[in-house]
């Protein structure tokens, strides 16, 4: 991954670059108008959350399962970008409510169960930060749970009643909004797997400097 | 005289209901509930050009602040890595 890193970097840059340039050019939302041009960095936002999301509670059980450490890291660094990228979403969504719907936030299912998805993930880094010894496993339940809400989250708005756009919509896009949505999507996942990297470095060092730690009081 | 009051009382008796039979006034456009947005006092209007750049900016210094953040705090473990290191050479010199 190491080498694959710079890469990757270059293309995510040259991506996100380019990318403003597709959403200029794709047409407008016939009722919405501009305002409707915020959904090509909201959808891609909650993509990555629930992506991020799943990574988390995958890691959880692996480590619950087998007591890997590493899977356990890989756990911690995508909780923390889970709250990262739902935090873009949740104020994306409102910036667009306001103009949409003339309020910034409606406590309906899909908004409400997004705010609690987010504040689960929120609940395990607290707990990883403040939980003390043993709190890993602790955690790992949490990550598990956080990962099990998302199904709720993206289907709420066909089950319950809402104001928030159905699912139907992505599917039915003409091609020229399609493909500018996918394209950020793309560019949102490899940002993703930067930073996921990133903070996974950051997380084995963190583990080297314990063991330096251990070994000189030893 | 009689006939004076008769074509008076009778043009009162026109004039009344003719009055009454004109067109109401035109509803003001609180009375229609509607009011088309060009019509609106600027600061009832809400453009969505700042909104759209408030989302865009949140979503970059999100972004951007997240990464300085693990730069600063890869940094501080480093250097700690770093002063064990030293001080794990000093002390096997002696």
């Amino acid at each position: 991954m190491k080498k694959a890193f710079p890469f990757l970097l270059v293309i995510v840059a040259a991506m996100f670059a380019y990318a403003p340039v597709l959403i200029v050019g794709a047409p407008y939302e016939s009722e919405m108008g501009l305002i409707q041009k915020i959904f090509y960095f909201h959808v891609p936002s909650w993509v990555v959350m629930f992506t991020s999301g799943t990574v988390c509670g995958v890691a959880s059980i692996r480590y619950l399962m087998t007591g890997r450490k590493e899977a356990d890291r890989l756990a911690q660094a995508a909780a923390e970008l889970t709250l990262l990228f739902g935090l873009i979403g949740l104020m994306t969504g409102p910036l667009w409510a306001r103009k949409a719907w003339g309020v910034w936030w409606q406590w309906d299912a899909k908004l409400t169960s997004a705010l609690v998805m987010w504040l689960i993930f929120a609940a395990y880094i607290l707990l990883r930060r403040f939980g003390g010894p043993g709190a890993e496993k602790l955690a790992a339940v949490v990550g598990i749970f956080g990962m099990a809400n998302w199904p709720f989250v993206y289907w709420s708005v066909n089950i319950w009643r809402t104001v928030h756009p159905l699912t139907t919509v992505v599917p039915t896009l003409p091609g020229s909004m399609l493909g500018p949505l996918l394209f950020c999507i793309a560019a949102f996942l490899g940002l993703y797997l930067l930073m996921l990297v990133a903070r996974l470095h950051l997380e084995r060092r963190r583990a080297d400097l314990e063991a330096l730690f251990l070994a000189v009081e030893d | 005289m009689k006939r004076f009051l008769f074509v008076v009382l009778a043009a009162g008796l026109w004039i009344g209901p003719l009055s009454a039979q004109q067109p109401p006034p035109r509803p003001t456009g609180a009375q229609e509930g509607f009011v088309p947005v060009e019509s609106l006092p600027n600061q009832e209007k809400l453009t969505a050009a700042p909104l759209l750049m408030t989302a865009y900016a949140v979503a970059w210094l999100a972004a951007f602040g997240y990464l300085w953040s693990i730069w600063q705090r890869l940094g501080r473990v480093e250097r700690e890595i770093a002063a064990i290191t030293r001080r794990v050479e000093a002390g096997s010199r002696r």
